[in-house]
């Protein structure tokens, strides 16, 4: 039990030939932690998510997820893409998008076995889509398809999730509800969300990186307006509001 | 339609013609779903013109250097899977934009093709054929062929249909889910090669695309599962592959044309249903 982090990263470095995206970077999210990455646009947030994710390798540093390195983890990663990279005309019902995340499990060729259907039931019940099931995933709307790709990142049984913008362009009413579902989940599992959208830094999180080429990690409740202003370079306030802390200009 | 059914009776060309149809059909269902869905039509389009040069070699060995074993069909097999494999090479791993290479192939293929068939002696009308297709030609030989590769598509189209279906779907996911995403692309680029040459017997390699694409349209209009477009696109296609041959049999007129025109009023008829549906 030497290693209890889910995530950490060693003075990580990362370039698309050019100058570094990401550079230095030193980081350890404990298990079940709740995490928000947030950062501005082009500062490296994907990058960092793609370095977790085993999709592209650190030229200099190591990553290692849930105790391996980053390549080996990903099967025991849950992971939610941002939504609008996917085709919305694509013909396929709700079962079969969160099915693909019994990927790998199962036999090589042929059906998926009852086995793994069972497991997408009970996720869908657990994100609230029980009933929809057999619709299209084109006949949904926006949040109800991001439930569709949380259920199929749970649907691959993982220790950790990781989830890309995961309420942009969501009514806050909405937004609410996805953050109360995560919240449940980070219960069992370690939770981690990028948000591309500065404006809501919701109080449910344990946790905030902010990336901007360097990492800094923070208790939700020591995030300083000082320390968001240094990484947006720009005066920022933050409001307590409800259940969030909105990050004003 | 009596005297038709009278013809097919009598005449072993026409049973061919319309089981090279329907097995036609068969990989145009399956495969045009998973080139439609995963947007690669001009993959296939690519292909289809690559396979002339193939079709004119093979014609030219046969007729100059006497290689009788060696059919047109088995040409179009080799160029299709040639030319698919370096297209997929080419998306997959180098740097030069990939519908540029896919027209050169294109144009290349074709050129490769028609200087072939020009020094083939008596050779040159089976150009047309190729280019348009003639369905009535089909021998019991070449459809043992086309009947082989339809099997071994939708053998491959059916047992991976879930692997195929999420490297379509969201190609990243199914990375990380452990899937070679790249043998699956290959895969389904050999699969769409296979299936061009099916189809190029039947409507000739012009107008491949148009019979891989269309009834997948169609079928997308009412169906919300690829399995159930497959199916659906499947039907589709042998209703116009055979309605073509019973329109154009009685005046003579080009099957393959008549079997797109077909699909194309099909398609245009199901558009403005649609539309009618949708404002009243």
């Amino acid at each position: 039990m030497a290693d209890e982090a889910a995530i950490r990263l060693s003075d990580v470095s990362f370039t698309y030939d050019g100058p570094p995206v990401v550079e230095h970077v030193n980081l350890a999210i404990p298990e079940r932690d709740f995490v928000c990455v947030i950062g501005p646009n082009g500062g490296g947030k994907t990058t960092l998510l793609k370095l977790v994710l085993g999709l592209i390798k650190p030229q200099q540093g190591s990553v290692e997820v849930l105790g391996h390195p980053a390549h080996y983890a990903c099967r025991r990663i849950g992971y939610m893409p941002q939504h609008v990279q996917l085709d919305p005309q694509f013909p396929v019902s709700v079962m079969d998008v969160v099915l693909m995340g019994r990927l790998g499990k199962g036999r090589g060729v042929g059906p998926y076995r009852r086995a793994d259907k069972a497991v997408v039931l009970r996720v869908l019940d657990e994100v609230g889509l029980g009933k929809v099931r057999d619709r299209a995933f084109s006949a949904l709307s926006g949040g109800q398809r991001r439930r569709v790709l949380i259920a199929r990142a749970l649907a691959c049984e993982p220790e950790l999730l990781l989830l890309d913008e995961p309420t942009a362009h969501l009514d806050p009413t909405v937004q609410d509800d996805l953050y109360a579902l995560l919240r449940d989940l980070n219960q069992r599992l370690t939770v981690v969300i990028v948000s591309h959208d500065i404006g809501f830094v919701s109080v449910f999180f344990k946790t905030v990186v902010c990336v901007n080429r360097t990492v800094h990690t923070h208790p939700t409740s020591e995030l300083s307006n000082r320390r968001v202003a240094e990484m947006y370079g720009r005066e920022v306030r933050i409001v307590h509001q409800g259940g969030m802390e909105k990050i004003e200009n | 339609m009596i005297e038709f059914l009278d013809a097919v009776a009598k005449n072993s060309f026409l049973q061919h013609a319309l089981l090279a149809g329907i097995f036609a059909s068969v990989a145009c269902g399956v495969v045009g779903s998973y080139v439609v869905a995963r947007r690669i039509t001009y993959v296939a389009g690519g292909v289809a013109h690559c396979t002339l040069g193939g079709m004119g070699i093979a014609g030219y060995l046969h007729e100059v250097y006497q290689w009788t074993w060696l059919s047109p069909l088995h040409g179009a097999v080799a160029a299709a899977l040639v030319a698919a494999m370096i297209i997929g090479w080419v998306i997959l791993r180098s740097k030069e934009r990939e519908d540029t290479v896919i027209s050169a192939l294109w144009a290349i293929g074709m050129a490769v093709g028609i200087l072939f068939i020009h020094a083939t002696p008596g050779y040159r009308e089976n150009l047309m054929s190729y280019l348009f297709g003639n369905i009535l030609l089909v021998s019991g030989k070449d459809l043992y062929l086309i009947g082989a590769l339809d099997l071994l598509v939708v053998g491959i189209g059916v047992l991976f249909y879930n692997k195929l279906l999420a490297v379509c779907f969201d190609e990243e996911f199914a990375r990380l889910r452990g899937l070679s995403v790249e043998f699956y692309f290959l895969l389904l680029l050999c699969m769409t090669a296979l299936t061009v040459v099916v189809l190029v017997t039947v409507v000739g390699l012009v107008m491949v695309i148009a019979l891989l694409t269309l009834p997948v349209a169609i079928a997308g209009r009412f169906a919300t599962r690829l399995w159930k477009v497959m199916v659906l696109a499947t039907g589709i296609s042998i209703a116009v592959t055979t309605g073509g041959l019973v329109i154009s049999y009685q005046p003579n007129l080009p099957a393959g044309a008549t079997t797109i025109a077909l699909a194309g009023v099909l398609y245009l008829l199901v558009l403005v249903g649609a539309r009618v549906c949708k404002t009243t």
